[in-house]
């Protein structure tokens, strides 16, 4: 009778550890960067010629710009010094909004911003405008880890996320952890298969010849993988955005990055 | 007025060789391409960078459809007098992006 009780006890521990189990991080996380060609790689780190800071240029001039029916520009209320403001608030991105109970990346929250402070209308994915402002706001982040909260109202997202990551869909028939933590490392076609950390996004990539929303990038991977190509914004996606981020662990934020 | 970013000393010695970095925001349409409707997109490209140093023109470079997006250069040149460092760039639709920077030399 007690043998049997401990027995059943184990058993249950070893289903809850198996389910959580699941939901491991690759160790170490190895930044997006390390998997790109040594060309690439110093076309990231010089400051000169890293074509994704052209954004962050941009972002710098929005930033005092007053928009939308107040007439306020960010700096109204962060104030003028961008990098001391914003430091440390992409490494909380994605987080679940506590008034509206919805999960924000930060372009939801920038437009959040636009169309609850400053009346003006949301800027769509891949806009100029909306590009920049990510790229200052992450910027403002660079060489900082990520602090992702997936307790509390954020744990049902993380939940979806993870799930959209291990289950096989499209025409190919693969899950993302098929190739970005089963055969990280290795080639497909041309390519060295990353880990799928999404630290240096949003990023150029030289194939767009443009800066680019991380959102756009996962687009990419669903026609990739012949799936269903889901809206910008789509739950899913921003689930996703939740579990990547919390996957990167301790890596540090270096927006601008540079892709092929 | 196209976003650029510059890398240029701010002083250096007479008879330095100093290098100069410039990147340009632009998308460089090459005119090949077609929009969803199969109607041509024209060509929109910089055609033209010039920078002048104290008058004088240290550096020009004509581009074609050929350039990748968001355009790249760096050239070195010989600082001999303090004066202003002009960058112009100028696109098939003439827009002129213009850009200083004071040298000075010491």
């Amino acid at each position: 009778m007690r043998w049997s009780v401990i027995f059943s006890a184990a058993v249950l521990v070893l289903c809850v550890v198996s389910a959580r189990g699941q939901t491991t991080r690759p160790e170490p996380p190895r930044p997006g960067r390390e998997f790109q060609s040594a060309e690439t790689r110093r076309l990231e780190a010089d400051e000169a010629a890293n074509p994704g800071l052209l954004w962050l240029e941009q972002g710098k001039s929005l930033w005092s710009k007053p928009e939308g029916t107040a007439a306020k520009s960010c700096a109204g209320c962060h104030g003028g010094d961008v990098a001391g403001a914003m430091q440390g608030v992409a490494t909380r991105y994605p987080a679940v909004d506590p008034a509206s109970g919805r999960l924000l990346n930060i372009e939801g929250r920038i437009n959040q911003c636009r169309t609850e402070r400053q009346g003006a209308p949301k800027l769509p994915y891949e806009h100029a405008s909306l590009l920049a402002l990510t790229t200052l706001v992450t910027h403002a982040s660079r060489g900082l880890p990520r602090a992702i909260r997936i307790d509390g109202p954020a744990r049902p997202f993380f939940d979806l996320g993870h799930r959209f990551y291990v289950e096989r869909q499209g025409q190919l028939n693969v899950a993302c952890a098929q190739c970005h933590d089963a055969i990280v490392g290795k080639r497909l076609r041309g390519d060295t298969i990353s880990q799928g950390q999404t630290d240096g996004w949003p990023a150029y990539r030289l194939e767009w010849q443009s800066l680019g929303s991380l959102q756009r990038r996962l687009r990419a991977c669903s026609l990739g993988v012949r799936a269903e190509i889901l809206d910008f914004d789509a739950p899913e996606y921003l689930a996703l955005e939740l579990y990547l981020a919390w996957r990167g662990g301790e890596l540090p934020l270096s927006a601008p990055g540079v892709r092929r | 007025m196209a976003t650029t970013r510059i890398v240029v000393p701010a002083t250096a010695k007479k008879g330095q060789i100093i290098e100069i970095k410039t990147l340009v925001q632009h998308p460089m349409i090459t005119g090949h391409g077609r929009d969803n409707v199969g109607k041509p997109i024209p060509r929109d490209i910089i055609n033209a960078f010039v920078v002048t140093y104290g008058g004088e023109k240290v550096f020009r470079a004509d581009l074609f459809p050929g350039v990748a997006a968001n355009p790249f250069f760096a050239f070195s040149t010989i600082a001999t007098v303090t004066g202003e460092i002009v960058f112009t760039w100028t696109d098939d639709q003439g827009v002129e992006t213009v850009e200083k920077r004071q040298l000075t030399v010491i």
